[in-house]
């Protein structure tokens, strides 16, 4: 039966999956060519990389993007994880069908939708309040919690069903209090949820072109603006090299999180 | 003597049962409201601002859109001014129409193709050994992770007039000139595939992983040829997943702006981008909050029918 199918299946699978790496290994072989034309091949080189760590607009956009990102993620897991809890733990209450709409919502709108509502709302806070006064990293942190928030929550609350409940419930019955059953008991075992949740927002922030645009002020351009500012005019080997770099890393700290949670759920289950 | 102490303990019971609901309150609010409140403040109310801008006109001030309510001191009363006329101009410029719809287009085309593509590699994956299965899905989640602005960039080193699928089909012999690819509809339909895949082949590869395979057994016993239980057994079954999907690929492909901005050619047309050429190039703010409230008029159908099948799911 499986055999019979193996062969278109494979073959079509096999299609799909250079489909997606194809480009992002093309791109990462260009970014070590010497020539300046992107697609002419004229030796090995590392000078695109050097000449991306002297330029001084690429390196604040990145400290930026990195600063703006981790304070989202960190943020956005609190907030999430309690959102999470909230709806999968804290049974009926008033207003349950409005946030569960709220926390899925986020994960469907289009970015150009969700920036300019935002931006908005800002502009329409500052009139009133005064408050933010002008736009930049803050708005940006807002803006990226608010749409990872969302993500963190689904990770937690799929993390929560498919815990046995049975703990909370000894810890329950041998009269721990809430918020003690949730740091001690709860917290340790949904873990995992929240190192990748973080990691996902983290990436999801250092990605985001289209609701920074819209929400940051003068001066304040993460590493997405730039890259797209640059990209818009054609590919060149230095965005080349910065792309390989990024794919890098998060390469890296993706594997190495998988291995991680791996590991935590061999001593945990 | 039993009935005595198992009053106390009843009572004891009650009493520390009463204290447990003094102590959950407070928390318990708090930690309800705090999300909550962060969302109405950040996700639902934002859309109230739009839709009260959709009815300004645009100004020359700061912000660039007119009051609703003004205040004249002089005469001591208020004049409430709203205007329809960004949303007359959407239905009368043929723009506008034309740009939804030939977005719903292409989010469409597109997502059939991802299910074309999605599905022989979902099937594969779960229909794999546990470790290679493990192997697949990473990679298959992996691109997921690395920046979606420089996925799509990649696309245009590959698509481009002396780009690598260029030089390599001429450098094979099999055509001439090289193939104009970047900058048409058909380098946003591969950049909307290539960007949602991984949304396509998740829910997919969670259908199929849970199909009983017996049920492939019988309909092979009972005499069906392998295309015919495909499309009468496998296809319904694979049917929730399918359908999840398409409307995650489909949703967010209606809106997108980088894809068409970067791999799309001046003549393709999406409402993302139409949104913000409004924007940010006419800085018509009214309008774009117009063209906002009609894509999330547009969007709030299959949204609510994902929402419903996801709780469905749920019960």
């Amino acid at each position: 039966m499986i055999k019979r199918q193996s062969f278109w299946l494979s073959g079509s699978a096999l299609f799909g999956f250079i489909f997606l790496y194809a480009p992002i290994i093309s791109l990462i072989i260009y970014s070590f060519n010497e020539s300046k034309l992107v697609t002419v091949w004229s030796g090995w080189s590392i000078k695109w990389y050097v000449s991306l760590f002297q330029n001084e607009q690429i390196i604040n956009a990145a400290l930026l993007s990195f600063k703006v990102a981790a304070i989202s993620a960190t943020l956005a897991v609190i907030l999430g994880t309690m959102a999470g809890f909230v709806l999968s733990r804290m049974g009926r209450f008033r207003g349950k069908t409005l946030l569960s709409g709220w926390v899925t919502a986020p994960l469907v709108m289009p970015d150009v939708i969700t920036g300019l509502s935002l931006l908005l709302l800002f502009v329409a806070m500052e009139s009133m309040f005064g408050w933010p006064a002008g736009r930049g990293e803050g708005t940006i942190i807002i803006a990226h919690t608010t749409f990872c928030l969302a993500y963190v929550a689904v990770v937690v609350q799929s993390r929560l069903a498919s815990l046995d409940e049975t703990l909370e419930e000894a810890a329950m019955d041998l009269g721990a209090k809430p918020s003690t059953l949730f740091f001690l008991i709860t917290l340790p075992l949904i873990a995992p949820a929240l190192i990748s949740g973080w990691l996902l927002s983290f990436t999801l922030s250092l990605d985001d072109l289209v609701i920074a645009s819209f929400v940051s002020g003068p001066g304040n351009s993460t590493l997405p603006m730039v890259i797209f500012s640059k990209v818009r005019l054609g590919v060149t080997p230095e965005i080349n090299a910065l792309a390989t770099l990024m794919i890098l890393v998060v390469a890296v700290a993706v594997v190495a999180a998988i291995v991680i949670m791996r590991k935590q759920n061999k001593y945990t289950s | 003597m039993s009935n005595l102490t198992s009053s106390t303990e009843n009572r004891t019971m009650l009493v520390r049962w009463l204290q447990s609901i003094k102590n959950i309150n407070w928390g318990r609010a708090l930690v309800i409201l705090v999300p909550t409140l962060w969302l109405g403040v950040f996700f639902f109310i934002p859309f109230l601002v739009v839709f009260k801008i959709s009815l300004a006109e645009t100004a020359i001030a700061i912000p660039p859109y007119s009051s609703l309510l003004e205040w004249n001191p002089d005469e001591a009363y208020a004049t409430f001014k709203i205007t329809l006329g960004n949303y007359l101009f959407l239905f009368e410029s043929r723009f506008y129409l034309d740009a939804y719809l030939s977005s719903i287009r292409i989010a469409s085309i597109s997502t059939f193709f991802a299910l074309l593509l999605g599905f022989p590699i979902a099937y594969m994956i779960a229909r794999s050994s546990a470790n290679m299965r493990n192997i697949l899905l990473a990679l298959v989640i992996l691109p997921f992770w690395t920046s979606f602005l420089l996925r799509v960039y990649a696309w245009m080193g590959f698509l481009k007039k002396n780009g690598v699928i260029n030089e390599f089909l001429m450098g094979m012999g099999i055509i001439d000139e090289p193939l104009v690819m970047l900058q048409t509809d058909f380098a946003v339909y591969i950049g909307i595939v290539y960007t949602y895949l991984p949304f396509m082949i998740l829910p997919l590869y969670t259908t199929l992983e849970k199909m009983d395979l017996t049920l492939l057994e019988a309909a092979e016993d009972l005499g069906a040829k392998p295309y015919q239980s495909f499309f009468l057994v496998t296809l319904p079954l694979a049917m929730p997943g399918i359908i999840a999907g398409c409307l995650l690929v489909f949703i967010p492909a209606v809106g997108e702006f980088v894809i068409p901005a970067l791999l799309g050619g001046s003549d393709t047309l999406m409402i993302g981008r139409v949104l913000w050429d409004e924007f940010f190039l006419n800085r018509d703010w009214p309008m774009a909050s117009a063209v906002a409230i009609l894509m999330l008029i547009v969007l709030v159908g299959p949204i609510m029918f994902m929402r419903s099948r996801n709780k469905q799911e749920e019960a």
